[in-house]
């Protein structure tokens, strides 16, 4: 268990130094963008761009590796799921079908189905760059005045700002008393029921909730004390101003939304890009 | 008298503490059931303790916070059906906070009914109409897939709040003396 959500090195270049605002907006549009077209062509031209801009950012491989192991995995089920669940999706979708083979006559493998789940990969692949990119070049201090400042209460901003802060102490928290209660002979591997794991892991929440629970109070009050939420608004040490850059930024995301829509209005006249029956 | 969607600065704390506590659980303590990717969640029943303790929003707001960050760190990016989905369950657990005493130290037999009562009706709301809804809406999913998994999550997630915060509700109330309590000697 890492006692760290991820490693925020800090580094100079032109994603690096745009606001975190701009970066959190440039995530949405994209992130909204990719989810709502299911035209291949358009994720795929977004699927470069944010991997080129993952290239520009200078995050390293190995800080993203596991992440990529797990989106692969998740890829992989949904994939197996998806054929498993509805193999005729694709044919009810673009009412075509083209048959490439058939294993039984449910499982038949139509050219629709797989483009409907290929497709689907490439939106799951398109996504993950992005947001990498916000998490991992963003300095953590700066998500809340971030969140505050795309219209955010202020109040909800904090919330994360402190779940933020106070996750590596929670984490050494629960290890302290996972460890302790190990030494005392419980069980919490493989090797125990179900229901006896289940009993042995109350034994672990219960300390941590009244724990935290204590520390719900303290904070608390000393926020109280130095009058936090006395105001309607308030402003952010860490808030990183905008510049020419944060345009140029925003634009660009601006105009991919955009074509993307202009692509589904005009061009697909629906959310999927037909190939079949035209 | 509690109010249903006061935000004091107790419920901000308590929302990022409890997203916090949330987050881990989600990451690292998981129930395997033996059937993949369906695990027992441990993290929503601290959601619904921490629901039922402070209201809806904080509710809310933990459990989205919570998921949206887990994902995005396993995942790189939020799966925003589920992440709402999630904030959902716990929104509606919050809305029994009015009608429990806790932390005067009372949770009876009638509690854990209403209690439960509440955390069934969430996750049926949550997990088999609202999640595959926006799957099908926004990722244009299959239907029979995601109401299938829609309705594993239910009964899994129903299972951690009734027992993790059901207990974790009656153990608390057993640490708080109530109003009036001491005797006259």
């Amino acid at each position: 268990m890492k006692s760290k959500l991820f490693d925020y090195i800090e580094k100079d270049n032109f994603v690096f130094n745009l606001s975190g605002m701009t970066k959190l907006l440039c995530f949405l549009i994209l992130t909204f963008t990719v989810m709502f077209s299911y035209d291949a062509r358009v994720i795929l031209a977004v699927l470069i761009f944010s991997f080129w801009v993952l290239h520009v950012s200078e995050i390293q491989f190995s800080q993203i590796r596991v992440m990529l192991y797990y989106v692969l995995v998740f890829i992989a089920i949904n994939f197996v799921l998806t054929f498993l669940f509805s193999p005729q999706y694709g044919v009810e979708i673009y009412g075509a079908k083209h048959v490439w083979f058939t294993i039984t006559e449910r499982y038949t493998v139509t050219a629709e189905q797989m483009l409907y789940q290929g497709t689907k990969v490439l939106k799951y692949l398109s996504v993950i760059p992005l947001g990498m990119i916000f998490l991992l070049t963003t300095n953590p201090s700066e998500f809340a005045a971030s969140l505050s400042s795309i219209g955010v209460s202020y109040k909800a901003s904090f919330a994360v700002a402190l779940t933020l802060r106070y996750f590596p102490d929670m984490i050494r928290d629960y290890n302290d008393i996972a460890l302790s209660q190990q030494a005392r002979g419980l069980d919490l591997s493989n090797k125990e029921r179900l229901g006896r794991r289940l009993k042995n892991m109350m034994n672990i929440f219960v300390p941590l909730i009244f724990s935290s629970l204590e520390r719900v109070e303290t904070i608390s009050n000393a926020m109280d004390l130095r009058g936090f939420g006395k105001h309607k608004k308030r402003t952010w040490y860490a808030f990183k101003p905008l510049e020419k850059r944060d345009g140029i930024a925003i634009a660009i995301c601006i105009v991919i939304a955009l074509a993307s829509l202009a692509i589904t209005l005009f061009v697909n006249h629906g959310r999927f890009w037909n190939p079949f029956t035209a | 008298m509690k109010k249903l969607f006061e935000f004091k600065t107790k419920t901000i704390v308590a929302t990022g503490i409890g997203a916090a506590l949330f987050t881990l659980l989600f990451m690292y303590v998981k129930v395997p059931t033996g059937i993949p990717e369906t695990d027992i969640q441990t993290a929503y029943g601290i959601g619904a303790f921490f629901a039922a303790m402070f209201g809806p929003i904080a509710g809310f707001l933990i459990a989205f916070i919570g998921h949206a960050i887990s994902d995005a760190v396993q995942y790189g990016s939020p799966w925003w059906s589920w992440v709402i989905a999630s904030g959902v369950s716990c929104f509606l657990v919050g809305l029994v906070y009015p009608r429990l005493k806790v932390d005067e130290g009372k949770f009876g037999w009638k509690d854990v009914l209403v209690y439960n009562l509440f955390q069934i009706g969430a996750n049926v709301i949550a997990w088999i109409v609202v999640a595959p809804v926006l799957d099908i809406v926004i990722y244009s999913e299959p239907a029979n897939l995601v109401f299938t998994q829609g309705a594993v999550a239910a009964l899994w997630n129903a299972v951690s709040m009734g027992v993790i915060g059901t207990l974790l509700l009656f153990l608390y109330s057993k640490t708080r003396s109530g109003k009036g309590t001491l005797a006259k000697e």
